[in-house]
């Protein structure tokens, strides 16, 4: 049964990464990492981490992808763009990720491992985690929360209108963007 | 049947693989970033398999670290990308050079 679980959504999270990277729309991206993260999500339940699965749900699902979508919008992405790979870069990438995970199957396919127990309550206790994150692990817990501070007031800083005469930031140069696509067709 | 933690890994592998490729060959800096997020989540899974493997709370605990910091990044990365397309209309990678060479 597990295995049945495991084999659903592991190949759900597969064929959605493939889709992620492989659309031409940034929406239908958007959409099937979506997809991806829920079977992760799933896969965090099978390997006893309900509460990094809910986390996953969310933040990711929930948060992040919303972002990204209203940035889509909000850019007016959703017109995919145009493919003029250069084609020696998308092969060498596509020879550069094969290798890479085929270096980590024989990785993974050398080392011996246990085989597993059943999930015990105490592994999957929610208690324990808290324990360990609001004890030992507070001076990190308590970083995070600055980090998190900091990236919203730099994302607002960044992402403001500069008002008008800034210096700082001058309008946009419609010229430049004009040079500059002269030049990415030879 | 308890699945063995090896699978749980070599899938992660390949969802690292597809978002490197991914990060690798497209333009749209959207799409990018969308590529670094299965990465991090490839990471995430294979910390949570070790977590499970060894029975110990570590790996649960660093994985909710990497949220935090994935949650951070991008919206600091999507921040950046407004102000950039606000300057160049345009977030194609290829285009932004300025700090080429």
């Amino acid at each position: 049964m597990e295995i049945l679980i495991f084999a659903i959504f592991a190949a759900l999270a597969v064929v959605s990464a493939i889709v992620v990277v492989a659309h031409r729309s940034p929406v239908y991206s958007t959409m099937s990492l979506v997809v991806t993260l829920f079977s992760v999500a799933v896969l965090f339940v099978l390997l006893g981490a309900p509460f990094l699965a809910a986390l996953q749900i969310l933040i990711y699902a929930g948060a992040i992808v919303v972002l990204f979508l209203f940035v889509i919008m909000l850019l007016n992405l959703q017109k995919s763009e145009n493919r003029t790979f250069t084609s020696p870069q998308l092969w060498m990438a596509m020879l550069g990720a094969v290798v890479f995970a085929g270096m980590l199957v024989l990785l993974v396919s050398q080392t011996g491992e246990r085989p597993l127990g059943p999930l015990t309550a105490e592994q999957v206790s929610l208690e324990n985690l808290a324990t360990a994150l609001f004890s030992r692990y507070l001076l990190p817990f308590e970083i995070v929360g600055l980090l998190l501070l900091a990236a919203v007031i730099g994302a607002t800083v960044a992402a403001r209108k500069p008002p008008e005469g800034d210096e700082a930031s001058p309008p946009p140069r419609e010229d430049y963007v004009v040079e500059s696509q002269k030049e990415a067709r030879p | 049947v308890i699945v063995p933690t090896s699978w749980y890994l070599l899938l992660a592998a390949a969802l690292f693989a597809i978002g490197a490729a991914g990060a690798l060959t497209r333009r749209n800096g959207i799409t990018i970033f969308l590529s670094i997020e299965l990465m991090l989540n490839a990471a995430n899974l294979t910390l949570v398999a070790y977590a499970r493997q060894w029975g110990e709370h570590t790996g649960q605990l660093v994985v909710f670290f990497v949220l935090a910091v994935a949650a951070a990044e991008a919206a600091v990365g999507l921040a950046l990308f407004i102000a950039v397309f606000r300057q160049r209309r345009t977030i194609d990678v290829n285009r932004l050079n300025l700090m080429r060479w």
